[in-house]
C-alpha cells in the first residue's frame, strides 16, 4: 500500500451532480492527501452527503471527473470499492440483525471465511465496548452504539480510506468525543479519512484540511490555519473590574489596535476582534492593549486570546451564518 | 420494548483504542469472495431475518391454508362432485397459485429494505452486483418451500393422494420453486422502480390477480370463450400448473416442463438486467 505514504487519497475536478433542476453539486474539486483526517465542512442542504456519495461510487456525477487512490470512479469503480469504506449519514447497519450478525455477515462478504469472520467481529465489538450488546438487534441500540458498530462495520478490513457522514450528528457530548477518539485512533494506522461535519468544532477537532461547501461549492479550502487567517488573526476578550471604565477601555482598544471592538451581555466584558498584520502577532498586540490599559489605571480581571472560531470563518465566506443554530451561546454548550 | 430501555440506559463500556489500534495494524485482506458465496452470505441475511420476525412467515402458512380450505369447499361440489374429488385435481394448481402470489412480497421487502442505510453499504463493497437481490430470493425460496409443505400436508389431511408419489412431488414442488426464483425479478423490478411501498403492492395485485385466476388452476379452460383461452393456454401460470400436476399425478410432462422452463428463462433474461440497471442507479 504504498499510496499511503505518499500523494493524494482524492482527487477531483469540476464534479457536478444534479437532481432535476438543483445542482446538489456544483463543480466540486477537492484534493485530499492521503494519511491525513480532511474535514468537509458546511450545512445542511450543502452538497456534502451527495458528494460523499460519488466519491464512494453510490451515485454517477453528471459532470466533471474523480480518482481514488488514483482509480477512476465510474470507470474503476470496482477497485475504487475495493479501498474504500462508508459509515452513511443514517446508520449504516441491518437493524434487524444483531452487532454480531452484522458484523459476520460484512465480514464474509469481504471474503473473510466464516470463523475468520466470527474472529474479527468479537475482536471489534470488543474494542468498540459493545461485547454486551452484541446479541442485541441493533435497532435495540442508543445512538452512541449504533454509530460505534457503524464504525466497526466500516473497519472490518481496514480501508485505506473512510467516508464518515456526519458520524457524530444527534450524539451527546460524551458519546461525540469517543466517536473523536475512534477517528484519530483509525487515522493514526494511516487510514485517510473523509469527515464530513456541520459542526464547526468537529472539524476544528480533527480535520488537519477543511473545504468549506455551501450550494453545492466549495467556497474556501486550507488548512484550519489558512481559514482562520483569513478572517482576521483572532480576538481577545477582557473582563474589567470595573463596569464604570468599560467605555473608557473600548476607546482605548479601538485607537491602539485598529479593532472593531464588541460590548459583551455582561457589563463588564467585551470582546476586540484583532485584524491580520504581517509584523504583529495577536499576541503582541493583546500584550500592547494590556500595558495601555494599565496605564490609563483600569484593571483587568480576566484575559483570554482567542482563536476566530470557524462560525466566524463561515459567517466571513458565505455572508451569512450556518444556519444550524451553532452560534457562540450553543457552541459553549457542546464544548463543556 | 424493555430491552430497549435498558440498553439506552445503561452505560456504554469505554471504546479501546489500544486494541482497536492493533486490529487495524492487520491490513491483510483476504482474496475476493466468489458471486456464489456473496448470494449465499445474503441469502443468510434473509433468513437472519425471517429468524428474528418469524410472524413475517405468516403469509406463507396461514395464507396458503385458507386458500386451500376456501376453493376446495367453496368449488368442489359444483365442479367434481365433492370436495373430495376436486381437491385430487385442484391441490397442485393451488398450490401453484399460492406460491406464485406470495413471490409479490418480494417487491415489498426490497423496496422497504432499498431505503435503509446499510444498502449504501452493501454498494460500496467490492463483490458481484446482483448478489444482493439473489439473496432475497435464495430466503424467499426456504419460505416458498415452507408453505408448499405446509398446504401439502393440510392436502393430505383432506384425501389429498398424490400418485406420483414423493418423487413426483419433490419433483412437482422443485420446478415450482425454479419458476418463483426466476418470475420473482419482475417483483425485484417493481420494487426498485416504484415509490412507495403501496405502490409496489398495488402494481403487483394488477399483475398477479388476472396471471394466477386466469389460468386452468381451478378449471378446464375449455369452457372459456376463444379469447379467454388464447390467453389462459399461453400463461405461464397454466404450463406451470399443468407441469406440477402432471409431476405430482406420476407423469412426465415434457412439453409443459419444458414450456415452464423456457418461461423461467426468459423472466431471468428479461427482468434480470432491468434490476440490476434500476439497483445500480438507485
Amino acid at each position: 500500500m504504498s499510496t499511503q505514504t505518499s500523494g493524494l487519497a482524492i482527487e477531483t475536478a469540476g464534479l457536478v451532480k444534479t437532481f432535476g433542476e438543483t445542482r446538489a453539486v456544483d463543480g466540486v474539486d477537492l484534493a485530499v492527501p492521503a494519511g491525513t483526517v480532511y474535514g468537509v465542512l458546511g450545512p445542511n442542504g450543502a452538497g456534502k452527503t451527495t458528494t460523499v456519495k460519488m466519491l464512494a461510487t453510490l451515485l454517477r456525477p453528471d459532470g466533471g471527473e474523480a480518482h481514488v487512490f488514483g482509480h477512476d470512479i465510474v470507470r474503476e469503480a470496482d477497485e475504487v470499492r475495493g479501498r474504500v469504506s462508508l459509515t452513511g449519514q443514517y446508520a449504516s447497519v441491518d437493524e434487524d440483525l444483531t452487532g454480531t450478525e452484522n458484523l459476520v455477515l460484512l465480514g464474509r462478504l469481504l471474503g473473510h471465511r466464516k470463523p475468520a469472520a466470527r474472529t474479527r467481529a468479537a475482536q471489534l465489538l470488543e474494542a468498540f465496548g459493545l461485547t454486551e450488546a452484541a446479541g442485541k438487534q441493533v435497532k435495540h441500540y442508543s445512538g452512541g452504539m449504533r454509530r460505534r458498530i457503524d464504525i466497526a462495520a466500516s473497519i472490518l478490513s481496514t480501508p485505506d480510506l473512510l467516508f464518515l457522514d456526519e458520524p457524530t450528528t444527534g450524539l451527546d457530548p460524551r458519546s461525540r468525543n469517543q466517536v473523536w477518539d475512534i477517528v484519530r485512533a483509525v487515522v493514526a494506522q494511516g487510514t485517510t479519512v473523509l469527515l464530513t461535519t456541520q459542526y464547526l468544532d468537529e472539524a476544528d477537532q480533527l480535520a488537519s484540511r477543511i473545504a468549506v461547501i455551501d450550494r453545492g461549492k466549495v467556497i474556501a479550502e486550507g488548512t484550519k490555519g489558512e481559514l482562520k487567517a483569513s478572517v482576521g488573526a483572532g480576538s481577545v476578550h477582557l473582563r474589567l473590574r470595573d463596569p464604570e471604565r468599560r467605555e473608557e477601555a473600548v476607546r482605548i482598544l479601538r485607537d491602539l489596535l485598529t479593532a472593531e471592538v464588541q460590548l459583551e451581555p455582561d457589563p463588564v466584558a467585551l470582546t476586540a476582534r484583532l485584524g491580520v498584520a504581517a509584523s504583529d502577532t495577536a499576541a503582541d498586540q493583546a500584550a500592547r492593549a494590556l500595558g495601555e490599559l494599565a496605564r490609563a489605571g483600569i484593571t483587568v480581571d480576566n484575559f483570554s486570546l482567542g482563536q476566530p472560531s470557524l462560525d466566524e470563518v463561515f459567517l466571513a465566506l458565505t455572508g451569512h451564518d450556518t444556519g444550524q443554530g451553532t452560534g457562540p451561546e450553543t457552541k459553549d454548550e457542546v464544548a463543556a | 420494548m424493555s430491552t430497549a430501555t435498558s440498553t439506552e440506559n445503561k452505560e456504554l463500556a469505554p471504546v479501546s483504542t489500544e486494541s482497536l489500534a492493533a486490529l487495524l495494524v492487520a491490513k491483510e485482506r483476504p482474496p475476493r469472495p466468489g458471486s456464489l458465496s456473496t448470494s449465499l452470505t445474503f441469502g443468510w441475511r434473509a433468513i437472519l431475518k425471517i429468524k428474528h420476525v418469524p410472524e413475517q412467515l405468516f403469509d406463507v402458512t396461514a395464507f396458503p391454508i385458507m386458500n386451500l380450505l376456501m376453493f376446495t369447499y367453496l368449488f368442489g361440489g359444483a365442479l367434481a362432485g365433492s370436495p373430495r374429488d376436486y381437491i385430487q385435481f385442484v391441490l397442485p394448481g393451488i398450490l401453484v397459485m399460492s406460491v406464485v402470489m406470495i413471490t409479490m412480497y418480494t417487491g415489498v421487502s426490497v423496496n422497504v429494505d432499498i431505503e435503509k442505510g446499510v444498502f449504501d453499504r452493501f454498494r460500496s463493497l467490492p463483490i458481484w452486483r446482483p448478489s444482493a437481490m439473489i439473496g432475497y430470493l435464495l430466503g424467499d425460496a426456504l419460505r416458498y418451500t415452507i408453505a408448499s409443505v405446509v398446504m401439502l400436508s393440510v392436502g393430505l389431511l383432506l384425501g389429498y393422494r398424490p400418485d406420483g408419489g414423493i418423487g413426483g412431488v419433490v419433483a412437482g414442488i422443485a420446478l415450482l420453486l425454479v419458476f418463483s426464483f426466476a418470475f420473482s425479478w419482475i417483483w425485484t423490478m417493481f420494487g426498485l422502480m416504484l415509490r412507495t411501498e403501496k405502490s409496489v403492492m398495488s402494481v403487483s395485485m394488477m399483475v398477479i390477480f388476472p396471471l394466477t385466476f386466469l389460468s386452468n388452476v381451478f378449471v378446464d379452460p375449455k369452457t372459456m370463450p376463444g379469447w379467454l383461452q388464447a390467453f389462459v393456454n399461453n400463461s405461464p401460470v397454466t404450463h406451470l400448473a399443468s407441469a406440477v400436476r402432471g409431476l405430482m399425478a406420476g407423469d412426465w410432462p415434457a412439453d409443459e416442463i419444458a414450456w415452464t422452463l423456457g418461461w423461467s428463462a426468459a423472466f431471468v433474461l428479461v427482468f434480470g438486467p432491468v434490476t440490476m440497471r434500476l439497483y445500480n442507479r438507485k
